[in-house]
């Protein structure tokens, strides 16, 4: 039994700079041990459309969900045993350094939908 | 033993066996409630069985596993049932179940108040209402605190074991602090002191298990320290005994040999910490042969060792004072008066303390009398009473 998680890597502007760093040895020692689902880096939340339906009409903005402080830079969904090992592959991550990463359990769908 | 002794003593293991077996909080805490339900209404007709703790469990079980079967929709669930009946030798009293639902509920994943609630809950079995009463908040609002842990603990994939070596050292604070918490709340109170002999069981176990960490020892040598003295803190018609008048010959010296065996080996690693500071205060006063010969000086240094909070200020203030003079110790509890402790029942009684030791008795009185309306206990109250009796003339 494993658990799915969406790791968010979120971070200030100086964040951007760490854009094109890559992950060091991050990704092939988790490639690795074939805990990665997918994800990817995000190109900078000034470059973001945000999309709602009201009334069936298509409402646009310009930017991200919320003007806050820090935004989501990129994101890896993981595979693992449990929660600890989750801390354990989000802290060894580059980004914990000088970003945030919040750890979001997937949700599962009911027996019987998949 | 009564029932409401063998419910404080039984719940948690019942608890913790039904999580390993159905990995289902909820579950387990309702089947546990049912099965002592079941208990009260048996138990006067058939007897108390040899080992209630055994019988509740067997119950609970039994009835999670009824519930499971009638939920049961696919072949993983009826795995599951499978795993709940079958059981097979299971030496009942298996340590580790208790420790690994400590380790659980104090995951750092979890808000600290969260941890407490449901260590409190789930391992000590104080109910929802009881615990909010404890936190100060309403039932509902601690209702929701437990259930959304419990859910966190589900749905995040928090593991139910001890953790592995390597994260020990990062996960131990956090179950010493609920430890030292259980201890507290039996040791505040008569009827509850189960949970002081349940906080003492853990932290031996922790010992055992950590064998390299000073501070489960040091917690463990506090607890025992402390509770050789337990039954000297009350006098016979329940008033407050203050460590000074305690009849010293009705300490445990068996209990304090082995707390200050304990601390002077945990010492002698070189890696204090305030478990550790404060049960080698404790140790000064249990080891005193009389209140004179208390050394006082020794104490205010340990309390000077530790962090700063108000109320460990308030006691170097103490501990100052006996060692320096009352005036001295009045000079520095007022130091303290407007600070964050105003409001605190102990302040007043501390400064009233002092004042009675210079004589100056009205003064002494008005501060008695303070402390009076703070008090927590009616153990105090009492305490005070009798103080308030002796300066007033």
């Amino acid at each position: 039994m494993t658990v799915k998680y969406l790791l968010m890597i979120a971070g200030d502007e100086t964040a951007e700079a760490h854009a094109n760093d890559g992950c060091g040895g991050w990704s092939e020692e988790m490639e690795q041990r074939g805990v990665v689902a997918g994800g990817a880096g995000l190109r900078p939340p000034s470059e973001a459309t945000t999309v709602r339906v009201r009334n069936d009409e298509v409402l646009l903005t310009d930017g991200p969900f919320a003007e806050t402080k820090e935004q989501i830079g990129g994101f890896v969904l993981i595979d693992c045993a449990d929660l600890d090992e989750a801390i354990e592959i989000a802290a060894k991550h580059p980004a914990a350094g000088y970003g945030t990463i919040e750890i979001r359990p997937v949700l599962e769908p009911p027996p019987g939908v998949v | 033993m009564t029932f409401e002794q063998i419910y404080r003593q039984e719940w948690g293991q019942v608890v913790a066996t039904l999580i390993r077996l159905t990995g289902d909080w909820e579950l387990a805490e309702e089947c546990a409630q049912e099965a002592f339900a079941a208990a009260v209404e048996r138990w006067p007709q058939d007897g108390v069985p040899d080992k209630p703790g055994a019988w509740v469990t067997t119950t609970a079980r039994n009835k999670a596993r009824d519930y499971l079967r009638r939920e049961a929709v696919g072949a993983a669930k009826l795995k599951e049932v499978a795993a709940v009946g079958y059981e097979p030798d299971e030496p009942y009293d298996v340590p580790d179940d208790r420790l690994r639902l400590m380790f659980t509920c104090c995951h750092p994943a979890l808000a600290m108040e969260a941890r407490v609630a449901l260590t409190l809950r789930t391992l000590a079995g104080l109910s929802t209402a009881e615990i909010a009463r404890a936190f100060l908040v309403p039932e509902t609002t601690m209702s929701k605190r437990l259930t959304r842990a419990k859910q966190k603990i589900q749905h995040a994939g928090i593991p139910y074991r001890v953790p592995p070596a390597h994260l020990l050292p990062e996960r131990t604070p956090a179950v010493l602090a609920v430890i030292y918490l259980l201890f507290n709340e039996g040791y505040s109170d008569v009827v509850r002191s189960s949970l002081s002999s349940e906080a003492i069981r853990l932290a031996r176990l922790l010992v055992q298990l950590m064998p390299d960490e000073p501070e489960a020892a040091g917690l463990l040598a506090l607890m025992l320290l402390h509770d050789a003295r337990r039954e000297t803190r009350l006098s016979a018609d329940g008033v407050l005994v203050t460590l000074e008048d305690q009849d010293r010959t009705r300490w445990d010296n068996a209990v304090i040999t082995e707390g200050v065996d304990l601390l002077e080996a945990t010492l002698r690693r070189r890696s204090p910490g305030p478990y550790q500071v404060q049960a080698a205060i404790a140790a000064c006063h249990a080891t005193a042969r009389t209140a004179a010969d208390t050394d006082w000086p020794q104490i205010a240094g340990l309390y000077g060792q530790l962090r700063q909070t108000p109320v460990v200020a308030l006691n170097r203030a103490v501990a100052i004072g006996m060692a320096d003079g009352p005036a001295v110790g009045l000079r520095l509890v007022d130091e303290l008066a407007a600070g964050p402790l105003v409001g605190y029942h102990l302040l007043p009684a501390t400064r009233a303390d002092f004042l009675r030791r210079l004589g100056r008795y009205a003064e002494a009185a008005t501060s008695y009398r303070e402390a009076m309306e703070l008090a927590a206990t009616d153990a105090e109250r009492r305490y005070l009473t009798k103080r308030l009796d002796e300066v007033s003339v």
